[in-house]
């Protein structure tokens, strides 16, 4: 059926693409309504999102697990997580799921004991990698590189305490590499990127750009 | 004897940097941590508003990055508390919501100050950049109730904000990309005041945001949560981290000048310089 699988989401696709953009320019309480209801059933999608990322988390480490992928082992783990935090959650420390989520249960507890702190080991340990790299990687091979570790060396003494003790021009020079070279590279990459994504949007409004649809087209 | 110099034992670096850790937060010294320009803005625009004013703290981040957003947002909360200020907290990120009514709650009990009365916590929705939207045209159809399901539009906190137009300040301490989706979607479009703090790896990002006085102050990383916590007098985790922070980049630093060193001393560089096809 191409009508049901193609047009009609071409057809809705630029119907609502057109009147989201207008509704921009249009100051009526009318336009700002619509606004309104397309932004709550936008949540309403997203929150069916939800269920599809965790549908494809599941699928992905079972056949890790099934087809015994090297590192196999640790997608148990993923189960054993999701499941035993759902079951406190749903228990929610005896009143059941139905009443509002009481405090202090095991569900907080797994939170601020074991999610936490695993979070935050596993940020803090970029510091190691970092430091290998750093030593390892980072030379002065051409005028490129030799430019790029000065201005990392400088930011990096610049922009902690121990710089201004150094020199007290360290903190400066750190932050004019930051408010000046950096920023006009980022300025330049964001009105790249924001006119690509202008662009796209409007091949995907028109129907030009149907990647969307999926099956290839 | 210099090429294994060069090819060092990652293990020996990760001791070395282990060590550096351990022994600052070991040994008693402090070092200076003056507020720069940037985080100045946002203390002086929090300072300056009258009591009572509506200061909204999204916290878009997860425990991942707690070391570094956390305590920039507890000394932002001193400072909203101290002033008298009605707080209005929520998150975009799911995993976001236990350390953010820590953060709210906890410091709010050394006010005095009640939920639902002194500030509010709206907890987590799907939808990012549609749901600053739909806060900015309704706040009370993008939340129906808060956290802790009371209806929002009874919650005394709230009284005088129909929208995001009618906030007094914004606040977003983010681990992605969501303070340039609080500017495209919010500030542009309903015109509030607006700062922010973030992770210290996408603070150079945000600096044309600064620079074109889209968000009048940034506060970027565990040093810009140091910056704060000085500036409202409260000394705690993020001024505890300077010192093993600046010694880790002086390491850093160290190994970066010494494998270059060691690099040239080997005569690495000419066989880059020389490269394939190069006249010898």
């Amino acid at each position: 059926m191409p009508f049901l699988r193609r047009t009609v989401p071409l057809a809705i696709c630029f119907v609502m693409g057109i009147m989201t953009a207008f509704q921009y320019f249009v100051p009526h309480q009318l336009s700002r309504d619509f606004l309104e209801l397309m932004t709550r059933w936008d949540k309403i999608i997203a929150g069916f999102a939800v269920f599809i990322g965790a549908y494809s988390l599941f699928h992905l480490h079972y056949s890790r697990i099934r087809f015994k992928v090297a590192g196999w082992g640790y997608s148990i783990f993923v189960f054993i997580g999701a499941i035993v935090t759902l079951g406190f959650g749903l228990y929610n420390g005896g009143d059941g799921f139905w009443v509002d989520k009481n405090e202090g249960t095991m569900f907080d507890w797994i939170y601020i004991y074991v999610q936490v702190p695993a979070g935050a080991t596993i940020f803090s340990i970029l510091a190691f990698f970092m430091a290998s790299a750093a030593y390892r990687t980072f030379r002065a091979r051409t005028v490129e590189s030799a430019l790029l570790l000065v201005a990392a060396i400088i930011v990096m003494l610049g922009r902690v305490p121990i710089g201004a003790l150094i020199s007290e021009h360290l903190p400066t020079a750190a932050d004019w590499i930051m408010g000046v070279p950096n920023l006009a590279a980022k300025r330049g990459i964001l009105l790249g990127v924001s006119l690509g994504a202008i662009a796209t949007s409007i091949k995907i409004i028109f129907g030009i750009e149907r990647q969307y649809l999926g099956g290839g087209d | 004897m210099l090429d294994k110099l060069v090819n060092i034992d990652r293990r020996i670096i990760f001791a070395l940097v282990a060590a550096a850790v351990v022994i600052s937060l070991l040994m008693s010294f402090s070092l200076p941590v003056p507020a720069t320009p940037p985080v100045m803005g946002i203390y002086d625009k929090i300072n300056d508003m009258p009591p009572g004013s509506h200061v909204l703290i999204a916290f878009d981040y997860d425990p991942a990055a707690k070391e570094e957003l956390q305590p920039m947002a507890i000394a932002l909360l001193h400072h909203c508390y101290s002033r008298d200020l009605t707080v209005i907290g929520l998150t975009l990120w799911p995993g976001g919501t236990g350390l953010a009514e820590q953060a709210l709650t906890s410091i709010a009990r050394q006010y005095n100050r009640k939920s639902g009365e002194d500030f509010v916590f709206l907890g987590y929705k799907p939808g990012v950049a549609s749901l600053i939207i739909n806060m900015g045209e309704n706040l009370y159809t993008a939340f129906p109730a808060d956290f802790y399901g009371n209806d929002t539009k009874t919650l005394p906190a709230l009284q005088g904000v129909e929208s995001l137009r009618d906030l007094d300040y914004v606040i977003d301490l983010a681990a992605g990309a969501s303070i340039e989706t609080w500017i495209a979607f919010g500030k542009e479009k309903y015109k509030f005041d607006m700062g922010a703090g973030c992770t210290a790896v996408i603070g150079p990002d945000l600096y044309p945001f600064l620079d074109s006085d889209q968000i009048n102050g940034l506060m970027a990383g565990l040093k810009g949560a140091a910056e704060y916590e000085v500036l409202v007098k409260y000394p705690a985790q993020a001024v505890e981290g300077m010192r093993p922070q600046s010694v880790t980049h002086a390491l850093i630093v160290v190994f970066v000048i010494f494998s270059n060193a060691v690099f040239f001393a080997s005569g690495g560089w000419r066989t880059v310089r020389r490269g394939p096809g190069a006249r010898r």
